[in-house]
């Protein structure tokens, strides 16, 4: 009975029914081929091998789209993080990316290149499912969650100042503008994946003025939008259901300022995988978005053919889903539940499997 | 069970308060601040005041009761009874979340006595079913600055800024608190929950000043970092491999909320709240209860092991051992639990099964 819920939710976990009126995707396809153009990333250390099971399951599927390849290594200009003008023009002309894992350079002062991708780009919402997998066992397997996250500002404006020796003002900053974009992406977003509800999750009862702000907008907005219902809960209710009894969430798709969207978001990781190992997300801009992994870039496994390729699958499946190519985005999903589902023969290590990332990726295909 | 965890500390939990700022008894009893708060708080210091009465415990009550709908002068009644006595036993005050109210009382009354650490307990309670079992992690959070500063202004319309404010005394003094309680527990480590990688002056002062202070003046404890999102997502996975945790004001907000629902729920998190002269027990995991409120539906367990780690305060180790026993019995039995940990009994049946099991033990 889990496995017929199983494929019914996991139709509807990325699938994108209604394209979003915010933070659409509006490339063409190259009318040569008919195939549409995305930057990869390919990233560092086991970045090249999952981007190569991503592109050759991509093939199999006969997916219209083409790789664009694409290096971001840093450069520091002016002792900006920057990244580099060849790999913005590809992302800003395509206007949609996958990025496998990078390794931040370690050096005071200088920005992570995620956070500078974000500024480049715009990319205000990040969105995060969380989903259990059949065939991995965890302590929970009942979860199914989406939660987007501000992605420019809140506690992380980086405005923060020695006031006098010993006393620090970090400040969080919460802006109407910011606050309506993300929300709104929520609301359509929700609509998108046939969620009835979206939450907001804050901490007005402590930052009244701040966190207040944020519910106030969604509750102006929520007017423009009937279909959905709104509920807002204290950030304590939140943490502490979830963990209790993720399935409460399940028709949710959660909205918040950035911090404690970070801290929520690996939290429902936690529920779901136990780990960032199989976790998806969308970095949505007005303009561009980037697909990518959350996983790190794992060097101590880097060129062994060890490293799983389902965060970096399954966050291609979103893109798909973004793209508005659905069916293609729903037979690769398919594919790769059933393939991780059907035998230890077909999981990767850190699944407690024998599969190596080469004979995985086959794995999936045959079940195309 | 309790008694390993912080049973067997000595009167000294509030260790930072010298000999003569404790609580002084009279006529061989103590006064004690009553502060039921909002929701089920009356009903679950009722279940306190009763078992106390059973047991023939030494304290007399002075009842405060306020409610956090009341405006800010309301709490200097409560903070006027609290200097007297320097001891108290509360519930939690409901913060309205609409803009016309006042601010928070809770944090209000933190603030004005200064007391500064609050720490939670949440070790798994056998009897009560859970996903994880064994976990057994303590989290001491700083009580009065850093997100709750309540310093906030909107420099135009539409554009908020919120003060986060974090200084060195008191993130060395909370980190001193939290390596003498790991010192008087037998814990082994103290692990700073931060998030200096993105607030890199406020939290790096946060995580710095507890690593000096554990490197420097308690080489016995093992020091830890972890990031906070790192840290939530470990204890949804894996709660086991922690054991002491020290966090800003948030962090421990989020912790906390994470631990009581590992353990099966805020009616189970006994706490307490210390400054140097006084210290008020509370539930560790501060949930109201507005929907059960008035219904005898609400787990006075929370409350009960609160009151338990002040009579430990007091002096009083064997009445807070006997009441923590004959609760930890009643729930493993099993026959008369409340509802939120599976049972069907009331908050009066479950108070009066503890009665009864006390009149046996």
């Amino acid at each position: 009975m889990f496995k017929s819920q199983f494929a019914r939710n996991s139709v509807r976990l990325f699938a994108t029914k209604k394209q979003p009126s915010i933070g659409r995707y509006t490339g063409k396809p190259d009318p040569a081929t008919g195939k549409y153009t995305v930057s990869f990333i390919e990233g560092d250390g086991v970045g090249p091998e999952i981007s190569q099971a991503v592109k050759d399951v991509f093939v199999a599927a006969k997916a219209p789209i083409q790789w664009e390849s694409c290096d971001v290594s840093p450069l520091f200009i002016n002792g900006l993080t920057t990244i580099p003008q060849p790999a913005q023009d590809s992302i800003n002309k395509n206007l949609i990316a996958l990025k496998g894992p990078l390794a931040t350079p370690i050096g005071k002062g200088h920005r992570s290149l995620n956070l500078t991708l974000r500024k480049t780009f715009g990319l205000f919402a990040n969105v995060r499912p969380a989903k259990s997998v059949e065939g991995y066992k965890t302590a929970y397997d009942d979860v199914d969650l989406v939660l987007i996250r501000e992605n420019t500002e809140g506690e992380y404006s980086g405005i923060e100042h020695v006031v006098s020796p010993g006393v620090v003002q970090s400040i969080k900053l919460i802006t109407q503008d910011a606050s309506e974009r993300v929300i709104r992406y929520a609301f359509e977003y929700a609509r998108a994946v046939g969620r009835p509800k979206v939450l907001v999750v804050h901490k007005s009862t402590i930052q009244r003025l701040a966190d207040g702000l944020f519910v106030k907008v969604a509750n102006d907005l929520s007017k423009e939008y009937p279909d959905v219902e709104l509920q807002t809960e204290i950030l304590d209710k939140t943490v502490l259901n979830v963990v209790r009894d993720p399935s409460l969430y399940k028709d949710t798709v959660a909205v918040c300022p950035n911090l404690y969207g970070d801290i929520l978001s690996d939290l429902n990781s936690g529920l779901s995988a136990g780990s960032l190992g199989l976790t998806p997300s969308a970095n949505i801009g007005h303009q561009v978005s980037i697909f990518e992994a959350v996983h790190g870039s794992a060097p101590d496994i880097a060129g062994q053919n060890k490293a799983n390729p389902t965060a970096l699958l399954l966050s291609s499946v979103m893109m798909l889903n973004h793209m508005g190519l659905v069916e293609y985005a729903d037979k690769i999903e398919k594919a790769v539940f059933t393939a991780i589902a059907s035998a230890p023969e077909n999981r990767t290590a850190d699944l407690g499997g024998s599969a190596s990332t080469s004979s995985f990726a086959e794995a999936v295909i045959s079940r195309l | 069970m309790f008694k390993n965890g912080i049973g067997m500390s000595k009167r000294s939990l509030a260790s930072v308060a010298a000999e003569q700022l404790l609580p002084k008894k009279y006529g061989g009893r103590y006064t004690v601040t009553l502060i039921p708060g909002d929701g089920v708080g009356k009903e679950v210091t009722d279940s306190v005041v009763s078992i106390f009465d059973a047991e023939n415990v030494p304290v007399d009550w002075e009842s405060v009761e306020i409610s956090g709908l009341e405006n800010q002068e309301g709490v200097q009644k409560a903070v006027d009874s609290l200097k007297r006595n320097k001891i108290g036993l509360k519930g939690i005050w409901h913060t309205p979340v609409d803009q016309s109210g006042f601010g928070s009382l809770n944090v209000a009354l933190r603030k004005q006595l200064d007391i500064f650490a609050n720490v939670a307990l949440f070790k798994s309670v056998p009897g009560v079913q859970t996903r994880h079992s064994n976990v057994d992690l303590v989290v001491i959070r700083e009580n009065t600055e850093g997100e709750y500063s309540g310093l906030e202004h909107e420099s135009v319309p539409g554009v908020v800024e919120s003060l986060k404010i974090m200084t060195k005394t008191k993130s060395e003094r909370i980190g001193r608190f939290a390596f003498d309680f790991a010192v008087k527990n037998n814990r082994k480590s103290v692990c700073a929950v931060h998030k200096a990688n993105i607030m890199k002056l406020g939290d790096g002062l946060f995580r710095n000043c507890i690593n000096e202070v554990g490197a420097k003046e308690y080489p016995e404890i093992d020091v830890k970092n972890i990031i906070v999102d790192n840290a939530s997502m470990q204890a949804a996975a894996k709660p086991q491999q922690f054991d002491v945790l020290v966090t800003p004001n948030l962090y421990g907000s989020i912790l906390g909320n994470i631990g009581a629902a590992l353990i099966g729920g805020p009616g189970l998190v006994p706490g307490a709240n210390f400054g140097r002269e006084y210290a008020v027990f509370e539930p560790g995991s501060r949930h109201v209860g507005l929907d059960i409120k008035g219904q005898n539906l609400a787990n006075p367990t929370a409350m009960i092991l609160s009151s338990t780690l002040m009579l430990r305060h007091l002096g009083l180790n064997a009445y807070a051992d006997r009441i923590s026993k004959a609760t930890y019995d009643v729930i493993a039995e099993g026959k008369t639990t409340t509802q939120d940990i599976g049972g069907s009994s009331s908050t009066t049946d479950f108070t009066n099964a503890i009665i009864e099991k006390l009149k046996a033990l």
